[in-house]
């Protein structure tokens, strides 16, 4: 890659995003054999920086930092020094003077990741693992990752393929890194949202938006189900559950009108029963299982190249 | 006594000028440069030859942040002086929302007597509007009117008066002594936790909007209560194209509202947000390049009157951190000046006339500030600065004289330096630099009195 650092999908060119997704296909090939380990980070420590819980994000950075042979440390700020009130810039310094290479950064406020990466504070590499409500470059790869393998495994890039994105538009940030690397890559995008829940410049986004999933559920080859929370109930942007549940949930009825050949994607956790019912969650055409496996394997491609692993396939794409 | 010679006016003639007494006591008009540098004076050191420089009346500010009482480590009241006279001010005017807030007559007599003390230039107490700020019962307004500031201007600045019913009886109430309602006009609820102008780059880089309908709503109810209560009401910081038409509106219907824009607000937009660095962090937002020519366009034809700094010191842990963790708000007195020449006077959008007008002489008028603002005429107050309009100079954050380094201009080249500054006719900037104040002045305490009787 081009930058030390990965913070936003927009950092990536095409090419170098295509030659993340087949390094990712290598790596997980090689671990999917007998020994899952590979020693090319031996000897550098990578710090897992979250100071939002994100069990499975942070779990999946782990693993992928540890089949790659790398020293990982787990900072959460529950219960740490930040709960003391330590600034980013004071815990930021103190990891990297205990010698980390790369600090993967979960943090609430958008734009702390590139704060991170921008200001003298730390030298490390850093990997924006979710910032506030902006980006989530890496589970945008994983999803990329995972549609092109269901639908176009052979294919240069995710030309024709239609995805449909569904849910809290305005507080997601895997609808805005999504967005932007789906775009990329060639592929069509619907954002279906209650206006309340779209934002403003929305207008500006190389998308469709409709109100109404019932127009585009028979027309999508890719239904990703955003999370919906429930304090946003509270904030009036919908009147109850059930009637989001009623418009925007993923159910049977609509699972019926889903192609054959389409995949149902949820970067989780789910609420079932909410925006996706258990037998769509548990549907075949469900590829959720398999997006939580791709992400370890997507996170590995990124720690290699970023933190300078040997090519290991110089035909996929830009390499530094 | 204190002889300028070869000073160009505004409206472009050249003049000597000669200072005794803190008064203006002498102006000649005069057909050429006089060669002799002004050797003629009793005092070659008391003399300046301006020749190639501009003389103006010191500049009035109506918005400072000076922070003290209570954030001594971001601002006092003495270097928020010094960086005002750096800037050609010689007024300003201190904001209520301190710790303790400005909302009795104690705390805005501790103000003013520091501001005396300091003796740079005129600091002029804000009151509060509503007792701390809270927005629910008014604070002692008339105490703070009768008490040694002479408090005429009430703001809840940094919140905003938004239940309707205390903001209809604040405006009524300051009628008896002719106050003025400085609204920050800002609805809470559609601003909760909001960080940056709501637009496209808001929804891009996910950062909480602050929709430009918040002000408005709030300017529109505002225009009409004063014009159903018959009251003066003064709005803080306009930045969006909506506030300048409805503010135009309400002036066509001869309601009794004025209104201000900041120096930052005339030349930066929401887009240098991108990078997440809080310098940009302002409160109201940094808006698009439409908001931004339609200020203006106002300020230029009048609709908006005046320009008004809100310097907003930080101390740099409020802003070299995350931008949600950040402090709102930018330093501004000393560049203030530069950003407006450069903004709508190299924009060839308004003379050096006009400009005197909004920062100057109409900022006194609103406010009543009656040793400001005034012609540059025999018996006026001597408030006045030089300034070289064809030199720049380059903004650098540690020469800055305001004790915090908040400054969005880091690194730019502005236009217009400004050389020398005359406060009360005691010079308090020579060369560019700020000069120990002599302590007769500081100790003059009776000066600033001297013709503020109002009945």
């Amino acid at each position: 890659m081009s930058s030390r650092h990965l913070i936003s999908v927009q950092d990536l060119s095409k090419a170098q995003a295509l030659g993340l997704l087949s390094t990712a296909k290598e790596l997980a090939r090689i671990t999917d054999g007998p020994n899952k380990k590979l020693p090319t980070l031996r000897g550098k420590s990578i710090v897992n920086l979250f100071f939002e819980d994100s069990t499975r994000t942070r779990i999946s950075f782990e693993t992928a930092a540890k089949r790659l042979s790398a020293d990982v440390i787990n900072f959460s700020a529950k219960g740490s020094s930040v709960s003391k009130g330590e600034s980013l810039k004071d815990t930021a310094q103190t990891l990297q003077a205990m010698g980390a290479d790369a600090v993967v950064i979960r943090h609430g406020s958008s734009g702390a990741a590139k704060r991170l990466a921008d200001t003298q504070w730390i030298s490390a590499t850093v990997i924006n693992a979710g910032d506030g409500t902006h980006e989530h470059p890496t589970q945008a790869l994983l999803d990329a990752f995972t549609i092109k393998e269901h639908l176009r495994a052979d294919a240069q890039d995710l030309s024709g393929v239609h995805v449909v994105i569904v849910g809290d538009i305005l507080h997601s940030r895997v609808a805005r890194s999504n967005v932007l690397l789906l775009d990329k890559l060639g592929a069509q995008v619907t954002l279906v949202a209650p206006p309340t829940l779209l934002p403003v410049g929305v207008t500006e986004w190389p998308v469709e938006v409709s109100y109404n999933l019932d127009d585009v559920i028979d027309k999508c080859d890719v239904i990703m189900m955003l999370r919906i929370q429930l304090e946003r109930m509270q904030d009036s942007y919908f009147p109850t559950e059930r009637e989001y549940a009623r418009r925007y949930g993923l159910n049977s009825n609509r699972l019926s009108r889903l192609k054959s050949t389409a995949i149902v994607m949820h970067p989780g956790p789910m609420n079932r029963g909410l925006e996706i019912s258990a037998d769509s969650a548990d549907d075949v055409r469900s590829v959720v299982v398999d997006q939580v496996k791709n992400g370890v394997s997507v996170r590995m491609a990124v720690l290699y190249e970023l933190l300078g692993g040997a090519p290991i396939n110089v035909e996929a794409g830009e390499k530094k | 006594m204190m002889k300028i010679s070869n000073a160009k006016t505004v409206d472009g003639k050249i003049i000597s000028l000669e200072i005794e007494n803190h008064l203006i006591s002498k102006v000649t008009e005069s057909s050429a440069i006089d060669e002799k540098n002004g050797l003629n004076a009793i005092n070659a050191i008391n003399a300046i030859n301006a020749k190639g420089k501009l003389i103006l009346p010191g500049l009035v500010d109506l918005h400072t942040h000076l922070r003290e009482p209570g954030r001594e480590d971001s601002e006092t009241v003495a270097s928020a002086s010094k960086a005002a006279t750096a800037g050609g001010y010689t007024a300003i005017s201190a904001m209520a929302n301190t710790n303790p807030v400005a909302d009795t007559a104690g705390v805005v007599e501790q103000v003013y007597r520091l501001g005396v003390e300091a003796g740079y230039c005129e600091v002029n107490p804000i009151g509060a509007v509503t007792k701390g700020l809270n927005g629910e019962q008014l604070a002692e307004l008339g105490a703070m009117a009768d008490s040694i500031a002479r408090v005429r201007i009430f703001s809840d600045d940094g919140k905003c008066v938004s239940d309707p019913l205390l903001m209809r009886r604040a405006l009524e109430y300051v009628k008896t002594f002719n106050g003025l309602i400085a609204q920050h006009a800002q609805d809470p609820r559609l601003t909760i936790n909001s960080q940056m102008n709501e637009g496209v780059i808001s929804s891009r880089i996910g950062l909480v909007g602050w929709p430009a309908v918040a002000e408005e709503s709030i300017i529109a109810r505002d225009i009409l209560l004063a014009d159903h209560v018959g009251s003066r009401l003064h709005i803080c910081h306009v930045t969006t194209a909506g506030g300048v038409a409805l503010i135009r509106w309400a002036k066509q219907r001869g309601i009794q509202v004025t209104a201000e824009v900041t120096p930052h607000h005339l030349l930066l937009t929401d887009d240098l947000v991108e990078n997440y660095d809080p310098i940009y962090k302002v409160n109201p937002p940094l808006r698009t390049e439409k908001d931004v020519w339609a200020l203006r366009e106002a300020l230029a034809d009048g609709t908006i009157d005046i320009v008004a700094t809100d310097h907003a010191p930080h101390p740099s842990e409020d802003k070299d951190c995350e931008w949600q963790a950040a402090a709102f708000g930018m330093v501004g007195l000393e560049t203030s000046l530069s950003v407006v020449v450069k903004s709508m006077i190299d924009s060839k959008l308004m003379s050096w006339s006009t400009l005197v007008e909004r920062m100057s002489t109409k900022p006194a008028q609103i406010a009543g500030y009656e040793k400001q603002g005034r012609d540059l005429t025999v018996g006026s107050p001597a408030n006045l600065f030089l300034l070289d309009p064809s030199a720049k100079w380059l903004v650098r954050r540690d020469r800055l004289n305001s004790k915090s380094k908040n400054t969005p201009f880091e690194g730019m080249e502005l236009p217009a330096v400004i050389t020398d500054v005359f406060y009360n006719g005691i010079q308090t900037i020579s060369d560019s630099k700020v000069v120990p104040v002599p302590i007769s002045n500081s100790l003059n305490l009776n000066f600033l009195h001297q013709g503020k009787d109002l009945n």
